[in-house]
């Protein structure tokens, strides 16, 4: 604020006044509800996930294999070209230790999530998930190659879900 | 790419939810004194700009029109004017009323503004564009701070 | 490609407490900034031929649509009227929306004015980031917002191996310069200590290295040259605006350097006639909801190499008395974080900088400043460029 300026405006509205008994206040939920299609490229993309595998789509122009899959290529702003399925496998490209949920609630046990570069799929073309819970965070690293561990096929619903985690890859 | 005319997104293969939060709104400096005034001493409180010669109901903290800011309160009446009114048949959701209901914008006496709410003690053949009607609050035991401290207007 | 008309000058600013809930509704807080910043312009609002209204997501003040909510507290009645949005760069991006509307020629003044009210939601301001994600890829894992930053902030530090004891100090620096500003919620004496023991949220970001959420409102008054000789003989001069987008898809980018900042800054400081940032700009006031993001933000304006600007903190560069101070105004770390009117309120510092009505906040020789705001799917760069 200038230092012309004597006074700023506003009045703090503490906790305790908020909760006073005499207070007016006016609570409300929405609520809306939504149904969202998947259009092309998800349906397809979850539809496989369903069936325990990882697809994407490839754009012959500037060669990117593009995951989750889309239509068309941002970078070259054409229709992308084929379906390409890429592997269950990756690098993390970074990750991190969540204490909150998505609440901003404190947790007891933390959410470990990464952002995973898969095997097949061009560099850069990371996807959110979850690791292992049972995994030491000391024990992870940028770098650090896993594998997806999927539900049970009867427990599957074309979600990205379907993907439990992703768990450190045991070498050979 | 494929453009059909399926209009049903559940057809599709798609997703269900919501965009829920809960909100507690606190109404601000103005309104504050209005709903306290009206709860506790069955009061209709407006600001008056002098500069523009307006009364404002409900009461602001500025004038709009000017940009000064206001603290001259007037009293304001509990009686007022149907400026239009219209019958919903629907509630909110769509859900069909049992008896339709009359909405009214309301003219308050004394004041430049009015109060959107619901017309009682008057059936819709009745209900004319300039009538004049008067503010009936609930008990005051069951007021809780809010426009529904008014149980609906009824013909004065 | 570009015809700018008329040089734009800002001739007043306001702004209000910035705290974690305000008695005043919305449209009252943007009356409040609004009011200040045309008093201090000695101005009426019948002066005001245009006004621009930034306020971040609906899902804060939970009134969908607000700005016209909004309207008759930032004096919008019966005027032309907009409401730009780019999440939480608005702020930055509201004065730009301005300044077209006078570079154009469109009209001579422009009324901006910020707003945000976050304490409606409940339980916590968090939960009106659950329904940002895309609903097939990333919200069946119920992210919280928090995550992206800390697996920002993860991917910054290892690339470059900065010790989060560096991070640290742009907590005790922004804290610290807030003691000095009339509106601060969180200004504080705290050490590095502090804020490497406090709790951890999100690894790696701990407690002190968030800013708060917070209700607030600023304002600034635009006007074009000749307008602003009228009312003032030290205008602030909007010299440079940039701004620009990087792909929705947050995972496919390379979070250690944000581009899109970059791009931004490259447009402004060209427009500036800016060359050599670093030795042009006298400070500047870039986005700081986290401790992490002022360096990662300085990177992006080019006022710092790549990876560097941690160390530049560490060694006092960025104090308000050094080579090049960051956050004079305390920050939204220290100042608070309504979010655009956390954006507007950097703006408005630059604009006290300039006129050197900043008070115990005054940089020596304020020349140039330069604001910037980030914020969409952490993915929009915002910056402008004020000169004395
Ligand atoms: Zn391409
Ligand atoms: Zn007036």
């Amino acid at each position: 604020m200038s230092e012309k300026m004597k006074e700023v405006p506003g009045i703090y509205l503490r906790d305790a006044e908020l909760k006073a008994e005499d207070a007016i206040t006016f609570k409300w939920r929405p609520n809306a509800k939504y149904a969202w299609s998947g259009g092309i490229a998800y349906s397809r993309y979850l539809a496989e996930l369903k069936n325990g595998r990882i697809i994407g789509r490839a754009c012959r122009e500037c060669g990117r294999i593009l995951v989750p899959p889309r239509m068309f290529c941002d970078t070259c702003f054409r229709a992308t070209d084929e379906w390409v399925y890429v592997k269950d496998t990756g690098t993390i490209n970074t990750y991190s230790v969540s204490y909150l949920d998505a609440d901003a609630n404190r947790i007891k046990e933390p959410i470990l999530v990464a952002v995973i570069d898969l095997d097949g799929a061009s560099e850069g073309i990371g996807i959110l998930h979850y690791v292992d819970p049972k995994v030491d965070p000391k024990d992870l690293h940028i770098g650090m190659k896993l594998k997806a561990v999927w539900k049970p096929e009867k427990e599957r619903i074309g979600s990205v879900t379907d993907i439990a985690y992703f768990e450190p890859l045991k070498e050979g | 790419m494929s453009f059909d005319k399926n209009t049903n997104p559940l057809k599709l293969h798609h997703l269900v939810g919501d965009m829920e939060a809960d909100y507690i709104y606190t109404p601000g400096v103005a309104g504050d004194k209005f709903f306290k005034a009206l709860r506790d001493d069955e009061k209709f409180l407006a600001t008056h700009c002098e500069s523009c010669n307006h009364t404002y109901m409900p009461p602001r903290m500025y004038c709009e029109r000017c940009f000064s800011k206001l603290d001259k309160w007037v009293e304001a009446e509990s009686t007022g004017v149907v400026d239009t009114y219209s019958l919903a048949h629907e509630d909110r959701d769509g859900e069909k009323l049992a008896e339709p209901v009359i909405v009214a914008f309301i003219r308050i006496d004394k004041t430049d503004g009015g109060i959107i709410h619901q017309l009682g003690g008057v059936d819709h053949e009745s209900v004319k564009i300039g009538m004049k009607v008067k503010a009936v609050l609930k008990d005051k035991s069951k007021r809780t701070g809010g426009l529904n401290d008014i149980d609906h207007f009824a013909p004065a | 490609m570009m015809t700018i008309k008329k040089r734009v000058a800002v001739i007043g600013a306001g702004i209000t407490l910035f705290r974690r809930r305000l008695k005043e509704t919305g449209k009252e807080l943007s009356y409040h900034a609004s009011k200040m910043a045309l008093d201090s312009a000695e101005m009426n609002l019948s002066e005001i031929e245009s006004v621009v209204m930034g306020t971040a997501p609906d899902a804060f003040d939970g009134i969908h649509m607000k700005s016209e909510n909004l309207l008759d507290g930032a004096g919008g009645t019966g005027r032309p009227y907009m409401r730009p949005f780019v999440g939480g760069g608005t702020g930055v991006f509201s004065p730009i929306a301005g300044w077209w509307h006078v570079a154009s020629g469109l009209f001579d003044t422009c009324l901006v004015v910020a707003e945000e009210k976050m304490s409606p939601v409940q339980p916590h301001p968090q939960t009106a980031f659950r329904t940002i994600w895309d609903p097939f890829t990333t919200r069946p894992l119920h992210p919280n917002l928090v995550w992206i930053f800390a697996l920002e902030m993860n991917r910054y530090m290892t690339v470059h191996n900065i010790p989060k004891e560096h991070i640290a100090e742009v907590a005790v620096k922004n804290k610290g310069n807030a003691l000095d500003h009339p509106s601060a919620q969180l200004a504080a004496k705290i050490t590095v200590e502090d804020v490497m023991n406090s709790e951890t949220m999100v690894w790696p970001v701990q407690r002190l290295d968030i800013s708060p959420p917070s209700d607030g409102a600023a304002a600034l008054i635009l006007a074009s040259e000749e307008v602003a000789k009228k009312y003032t003989d030290s205008p602030v001069w909007i010299d440079g605006v940039g701004w620009s987008l990087d792909s929705s898809y947050w995972t496919n980018r390379d979070l250690y350097f944000p581009q899109y900042v970059a791009e931004a800054a490259k447009m402004a400081y060209k427009m500036a006639k800016i060359d050599d940032p670093p030795k042009e700009v006298s400070f500047a006031e870039p986005y700081d909801p986290f401790t992490y993001k002022e360096l990662h933000h300085m990177e992006g304006l080019l006022l710092a190499k790549k990876g560097e600007a941690p160390k530049l903190t560490a060694e006092g560069v960025t104090q308000r008395d050094g080579k090049l101070p960051i956050c004079p105004s305390g920050g939204l770390l220290g100042v608070g974080n309504p979010i655009a009117a956390a954006g507007l309120m950097k703006c408005c510092e630059a604009f006290w900088q300039l006129r050197n009505e900043a008070g115990k906040r005054q940089v020596d020789g304020a020349e140039t400043g330069v604001c910037q705001a980030w914020g969409d799917l952490m993915q929009v760069g915002t910056v402008t460029v004020f000169r004395r």
